[in-house]
């Protein structure tokens, strides 16, 4: 046998004084590292199967077990690294691609914390959100650049149709089949309980899921899965997705192992097919073409619903939005570079695209620079992390926000970064369903609520500490942001100022 | 009943056709987009020449074209027939996972791209001449019927008839000498694969007036995958 050249990255600590050997390690885990010796009467471990996802922590009633971080480590080198090392190991012993799940883990800067807000003091009283009301609601879409009257005067109030939703946030598209159906189910719930969207991703919406379609944002890509005239009309709005900020450039690709069931059914195409989105959609060359497919959805749903078309956070993105914004398009999302994924080359994950939080602020200046920014409302996504992220945001210039790591960390999510394995212990990125069932669409569906209820309190503080009582009054007020350990350019960039000034 | 559709953009189109309940027949049409996009049951009858996406999400009914028919004929179709008399653009039937389209003549690039099936589902489209580069490209289900009865002397297809196909199947007609890429086997048509076929060969001479049995005189080629995951390359996990 050849020898193994990675070492366990984890290493699994049982405290035998604690151990009972119940045996509940070895039915939690999924990836088979926990199993009984009878000859000893001990459980075992073998590490080179785990993927510190915690699930046997969490589970271990008497306390036993903690993974810790293999302390067999190679020599250190700045520039050859462990995991670089690794890697070449694992391409050398395979000839493979190299594969990873959710979104970017390197230490690339994070401009979010590069940024503070700002508070009142003395001349402008902030105000408490226990005591007066606060608005977050928002509405996304199209919006007229000046109030138009009729002939009688009065104003003119058919406004391109519009998405309601009661905080800036909402949860981004994960297909299912990359998730699982009780995690959907707890994202539909969730949605519809606050007043916000889910996205069905590109898997299609499986049957069940119709009844929270006045909540949920079905995506249209290029592979199609799922489209039809049903589909389209079940959602509130419709979402062509032209790229991810986790793998921009590359389309995506769920193996035929993983198309069985009900997943077959809701992307209507035959079990053990690969499901293969191309791509490029391959009638998509230009703005122009863009424009046919928005009002080719749009004749077909005859403009009841708001057209939102994604792309991913790439280098001329403010060009890219200029074009969406004239394409009939009503709401551009835009996806950083450290959104997640069910599954990406690690290096175009790594490598590919550019920090969402200098795609909003350069796009958002070039929507207004030239006039268009009404004509759409901006989401962003890849990596939105809180309240405070939010609120950043939204004085950056976007009207809300995409978020779905967050939201899967609130299903229990641990992030482990192995979706693209289908053996999520926490029952999310899976579709066996003895690891489905462990998500409860009960409790799940709460957590969400919960986490967002939090974030709405949160964002209200934000508000109410800078004066403002309006989420409206927030949206592109860069002068509440001010940069620390920001370059010239940075700065720049982002329209903001450096602390201080 | 007849509608005069020239010098009328493509919603009021489509407004018209919803007002006129299960038929109706466009006259004097000219390049305008989306006509009959997500509709069912209808029979829509159109003179002249539609734009691109014509019937896109087309759910039922039967579109007839007596001329051409640009781009994106039948994109994501799910069911019901489309009949062009003429010839069609690029990117017919993308998608499409149901339903048929028969052209009488070619077909420009991309036809039947990504084109599915799945159930009862199987999508069918005929093209009587030649097609563009990209044939059937992606393709995971449904019969691409190509009769090559153009008479231009060029190829049936254009190059790379195929790629990444992964479901369904091609019909060539006289396809010799063609190059085809690694994903697909090729094969002369059996009596089965003609049989078939059959139903939908004698739709399209039924519909345009040809001659079955010179058709049926020459033999046919089969385009199938060799795998239904023709992208399973080696990953290795990070």
């Amino acid at each position: 046998m050849a020898i193994n050249y990675v070492n366990p990255e984890f290493e699994v600590v049982r405290n035998p004084n604690r151990c009972i050997a119940c045996r509940v390690c070895e039915r939690q885990c999924s990836n088979g590292v926990h199993s009984f010796d009878p000859e000893t009467g001990t459980m075992m471990a073998d590490e080179t199967k785990c993927v510190d996802c915690q699930r046997c922590v969490a589970l271990c009633p008497t306390r036993a077990l903690k993974i810790v971080k293999n302390e067999c480590q190679l020599r250190e080198n700045a520039n050859w690294q462990q995991d670089t090392i690794y890697e070449i190991y694992k391409q050398a012993g395979s000839g493979g691609v190299l594969l990873s799940s959710m979104g970017n883990p390197k230490p690339l800067p994070v401009y979010w914390d590069k940024i503070l807000i700002n508070a009142s003091q003395v001349t402008n009283p902030p105000i408490d959100p226990l005591r007066e009301p606060m608005e977050t609601k928002v509405f996304l879409g199209k919006k007229p650049t000046m109030p138009e009257r009729n002939p009688d005067g009065s104003l003119k109030t058919d406004l391109a149709p519009q998405l309601e939703l009661s905080m800036p946030v909402m949860f981004s598209a994960m297909s299912y089949g990359s998730i699982s159906y009780n995690a959907h189910e707890s994202l539909a719930r969730a949605a519809e309980a606050l007043g916000i969207y889910y996205n069905t991703g590109e898997g299609g919406l499986h049957e069940d899921f119709y009844k929270y379609g006045a909540n949920t944002i079905v995506q249209v890509a290029s592979g199609r899965f799922g489209v039809h005239e049903d589909y389209l009309s079940a959602g509130a709005a419709i979402e062509i997705k032209m790229g991810q900020g986790a793998k921009p450039g590359i389309g995506g690709h769920l193996p035929g192992k993983k198309i069985v069931g009900d997943v077959s059914r809701t992307r209507m195409i035959p079990e053990g097919s690969d499901a293969i989105s191309p791509a490029p959609h391959h009638d998509i060359y230009s703005i122009e073409d863009l424009r046919q497919l928005v009002y080719s959805l749009k004749e077909a749903t005859q403009y009841t619903k708001p057209v939102i078309v994604k792309v991913a956070a790439v280098h001329n993105i403010a060009a890219i939005a200029s074009g969406i914004a004239r394409s009939g398009a009503d709401i551009i999302a835009i996806d950083g570079f450290r959104g997640g994924t069910g599954a990406a080359p690690t290096r175009i994950r790594d490598n590919v695209g550019i920090p969402i939080e200098l795609a909003l602020a350069s796009v958002d200046q070039r929507l207004r620079d030239e006039g268009i920014r009404n004509n759409v409302s901006l989401v962003v996504g890849g990596s939105i992390r809180s309240a405070s992220d939010v609120v950043k945001a939204v004085a950056l210039g976007a009207d809300a926000c995409y978020v779905a790591t967050a939201a899967l960390l609130a299903l229990g999510c641990h992030l482990c970064r192995t979706c693209h394995t289908g053996n999520c212990n926490w029952g999310i990125a899976t579709q066996k369903p003895e690891l489905v069932k462990r998500l409860n669409p009960d409790i799940g569906s709460q957590r969400l609520i919960n986490l967002m209820t939090a974030w709405q309190h949160e964002i209200k503080e934000l508000m109410g500490g800078m004066g403002i009582n309006s989420i409206e009054a927030l949206r592109g007020n860069r002068l509440m942001l001010r940069g620390v350990n920001l370059n010239e350019k940075e700065l720049e960039i982002l329209g903001i100022s450096h602390a201080g000034e | 009943m007849l509608i005069d559709v020239s010098g009328l953009g493509f919603s009021e189109i489509n407004s018209l056709i919803r007002a006129q309940g299960e038929s109706c027949h466009l006259t004097g049409c000219l390049s305008q987009r989306f006509i009959g996009a997500g509709m069912s049951y209808r029979e829509i009858t159109i003179d002249g020449t539609p734009g691109n996406a014509l019937g896109a999400y087309l759910n039922g009914g039967e579109i007839t074209v007596n001329g051409n028919a640009q781009d994106a004929v039948g994109d994501t179709m799910n069911d019901g027939k489309i009949i062009i008399n003429g010839h069609v653009g690029d990117a017919v039937g993308y998608a499409m996972r149901g339903g048929e389209i028969y052209v009488r003549d070619s077909a420009g690039y991309r036809a039947g791209i990504h084109m599915k099936q799945y159930k009862e589902k199987r999508p069918v489209m005929v093209i009587g001449g030649r097609t563009g580069s990209f044939l059937g490209e992606y393709q995971a289900g449904g019969l691409i019927i190509v009769l090559g009865l153009h008479k231009d002397g060029k190829p049936i297809v254009g190059n790379f008839p195929g790629t990444g196909m992964h479901g369904g199947k091609l019909f060539l007609r006289n396809a010799e000498g063609l190059s085809f890429p690694a994903q697909v086997n090729v094969n002369e048509a059996t009596d089965e694969d003609m049989a078939e076929i059959m139903p939908y060969v004698e739709n399209y001479c039924k519909y345009f007036g040809a001659d079955i049995s010179e058709i049926m005189s020459s033999s046919f080629t089969v385009v199938t995958p060799n795998s239904k995951n023709p992208y399973k390359q080696l990953y290795v996990n990070n």
